[in-house]
């Protein structure tokens, strides 16, 4: 017997869009982790941040959603790629050996943390908080970010001004001033 | 329980970001230039920030920590990315690479 009430049709659909986002964010995590052009890499980056931005906004954060687009597809995925553009790393064919001593090292690990995580997921019992001091919207994050927050909110700022000086003084270093 | 109610939990999204981050590992050994390593710290730190989001909207009774935690996280990748272009760059204009093989004058 199939349920046909809208509120099941709607269930059914958010759960399919859900599994969308989820299939995006780990296939575009798998492009970047495992493939071997660099660009492409960069490209499963942003397939990923995408994906997670989709799985940011069904946790009611439809604003951390845009944030994720914004800085990671429109901003780090750019820097990366113009980094990729002015250092052209080729990636040469190591020996056979070496690669699959390097790859099955790399895939236990994973698997062993993997493992270990999905263990302590299923098996500790989340309770879920029995009260909630406001709904989490845009309104309440922006006067927490402003009053709570306010002194890391600050001291961010003051790390990305850093940032972007120690940046132009790293990458100018080196390069004569006439030139 | 049903897969519909499934995918709404917590366990789903803890999940999913401990995918991420075994992902990002698995990177991390396999890239062997800088740009790649550089990525997969990214997806690192995405299944870290997923973490938060979803502990934020089921566990937390202030559901805007973890959104304000999130947010400074994407500010500390946004400014980490750029400082480690920029030595990259540093980097490729004194060897003319940046593969982690060729960078190897500390080595004993």
């Amino acid at each position: 017997m199939i349920d046909i009430s809208p509120g099941a049709l709607l269930s059914f659909a958010s759960g399919i869009i859900f599994s969308g986002f989820v299939v995006l964010t780990l296939a575009g995590a798998m492009v970047a982790a495992l493939s071997r052009h660099m660009v492409r890499s960069v490209c499963g980056l942003a397939l990923s941040s995408v994906g997670l931005a989709g799985l940011y906004y069904f946790l009611a954060s439809p604003f951390l959603a845009l944030m994720q687009i914004l800085i990671y597809v429109g901003a780090v995925c750019v820097v990366i790629m113009f980094a990729l553009m002015l250092s052209e790393p080729h990636e040469r064919r190591r020996t056979r050996r070496y690669e699959t001593i390097v790859s099955t090292v790399g895939l236990l690990i994973a698997g062993l943390f993997l493992a270990a995580f999905i263990i302590l997921i299923v098996r500790t019992s989340w309770l879920p908080s029995s009260v909630q001091s406001n709904h989490g919207t845009v309104q309440d994050l922006g006067r927490a970010l402003l009053a709570q927050y306010g002194f890391a909110f600050e001291l961010i700022s003051v790390v990305l001004l850093l940032a972007i000086l120690g940046a132009l003084v790293v990458a100018r270093s080196g390069r004569s001033p006439d030139s | 329980m049903n897969w519909m109610t499934w995918c709404d939990s917590l366990q789903a999204y803890l999940i999913v970001g401990a995918v991420l981050f075994a992902i990002g590992l698995l990177g991390f050994f396999r890239h062997r230039n800088l740009v790649g390593m550089l990525i997969s710290g990214e997806l690192v730190l995405a299944g870290a920030s997923l973490n938060f989001m979803a502990f934020n909207r089921f566990v937390a009774p202030d559901p805007v920590s973890g959104q304000a935690f999130t947010l400074f996280i994407m500010a500390i990748a946004a400014a980490e990315a750029a400082v480690v272009l920029s030595i990259m760059i540093a980097v490729y204009r004194n060897y003319r690479s940046i593969e982690t093989r060729d960078l190897n004058e500390l080595e004993g």
